[in-house]
């Protein structure tokens, strides 16, 4: 699949290097090349520096075929007004976005964008384990993370 | 009306200021507490601070009652989801929203944003209008279908004078509206004869812009 993550924190290069390592086409879009340092010495994908809300860098980027997108910048709105873009004139098929507020990833989830909202799902995790003592997600994404060596 | 404007810049702040004489119930939104200060020192109750695009806000802000929201912020993408969430949460009837870069007036309108302002594009028009005199100069663009209205001042040299709009060859999806003549303006026929000081205004669909300029506009350096 060819994937574009737009921003490249924490969140966006692990899930760039967890793509890369699955052979999917990654590209990798961030405002400073500083952040590409994240990526580590193995990834080999794609990285553009530049505004994701330029259209004439997400165009360099491939949106035009890409079968996936993710924006994971800091800013809440502008991972929505981006994820707006991929789908409504672009169309990518997948666009995924996380969203820290928790009612507006609710109120974006209803335009067909997948929104993830970190915090409600930290503290989630967080209050059953209080409760349980034991991890309730489905996998333990973080020992599967560090085990892939990436 | 109720109008709330988000965005206590210079922008927000100056749009208050002229409001204040009108009959409108207002309130502006600034989140700086800085900014927001300084504002409410002057204007009193009308400032309110707080996150223009967190529901809570909106909530205590009433937007649910607001016949207008204006999101003057300094950043589009907030502008877009302050109108959106407006609109989204709130029902609000009409949401104006100040754009930057003035290639996301299209998209904002796609994403349902009622009113664009881009004080970039019309400072833009206006150089425009100040260096081509004797070209053609962008009136207004129609919302929907990608029309612009043009006026296009002809000059002596101008390749249609003498000829009527059936001798000319108008590009497809343009439409002669008017023909100003000292300052009379003109319904025009097919035998319209054009003139040396003509303006002529049209629409025309913004992909055939070119074309259209090129019939009308004398050949500079020809």
């Amino acid at each position: 699949m060819n994937v574009i993550i737009l921003g490249c924190g924490r969140v966006g290069s692990t899930l760039a290097r967890m793509m890369y390592y699955d052979k999917h086409d990654v590209t990798v879009i961030d405002l400073v090349s500083e952040s590409f340092r994240r990526l580590g010495n193995k990834f080999k994908g794609q990285r553009i520096i530049g505004n994701g809300m330029d259209e004439d860098v997400l165009k360099r980027a491939g949106i035009e075929k890409c079968d996936v997108f993710i924006s994971v910048t800091q800013g809440d709105n502008r991972n929505i007004m981006v994820a707006q873009i991929a789908k409504e004139v672009y169309g990518v098929k997948k666009v995924i976005t996380r969203i820290n507020d928790p009612i507006r990833a609710d109120t974006y989830r209803s335009l067909d964008i997948i929104t993830i909202c970190g915090s409600t799902i930290l503290s989630g995790i967080m209050r059953d384990f209080i409760n349980t003592n034991e991890w309730l997600m489905e996998k333990d994404y973080n020992r599967e993370y560090l085990s892939l060596n990436v | 009306m109720y109008i709330i404007i988000v965005g206590g810049g210079n922008v927000g702040y100056n749009l208050v200021k002229s409001l204040m004489n009108t009959d409108h119930e207002l309130l502006i939104l600034e989140k700086n507490r800085v900014t927001h200060r300084t504002i409410a020192e002057e204007l009193g109750e009308v400032a309110m601070q707080g996150d223009g695009c967190e529901v809570r806000i909106m909530e205590e802000a009433g937007v649910g009652r607001a016949d207008v929201v204006v999101a003057a912020t300094g950043d589009d993408e907030d502008n877009l989801v302050i109108c959106q969430m407006a609109k989204m949460k709130f029902n609000v009837p009409r949401t104006i929203a100040r754009i930057h870069d003035p290639r996301n007036e299209a998209l904002f309108h796609r994403l349902g944003i009622d009113s664009i302002v881009s004080s970039t594009k019309i400072i833009h028009n206006l150089i425009e209008q100040e260096i081509e005199c004797g070209d053609v100069i962008p009136l207004a663009a129609l919302r929907r279908g990608n029309i612009e209205i043009l006026e296009i001042d002809l000059g002596r040299k101008s390749p249609v004078l003498d000829k009527d709009i059936s001798q000319i060859n108008l590009p497809p999806s343009a439409l002669i509206i008017s023909i100003i003549r000292q300052n009379e303006a003109i319904i025009p026929g097919a035998n319209t004869i054009f003139q040396d000081g003509d303006s002529v205004i049209a629409l025309v669909h913004a992909d055939n812009e070119p074309e259209f300029r090129e019939v009308f506009a004398e050949r500079h350096g020809a």
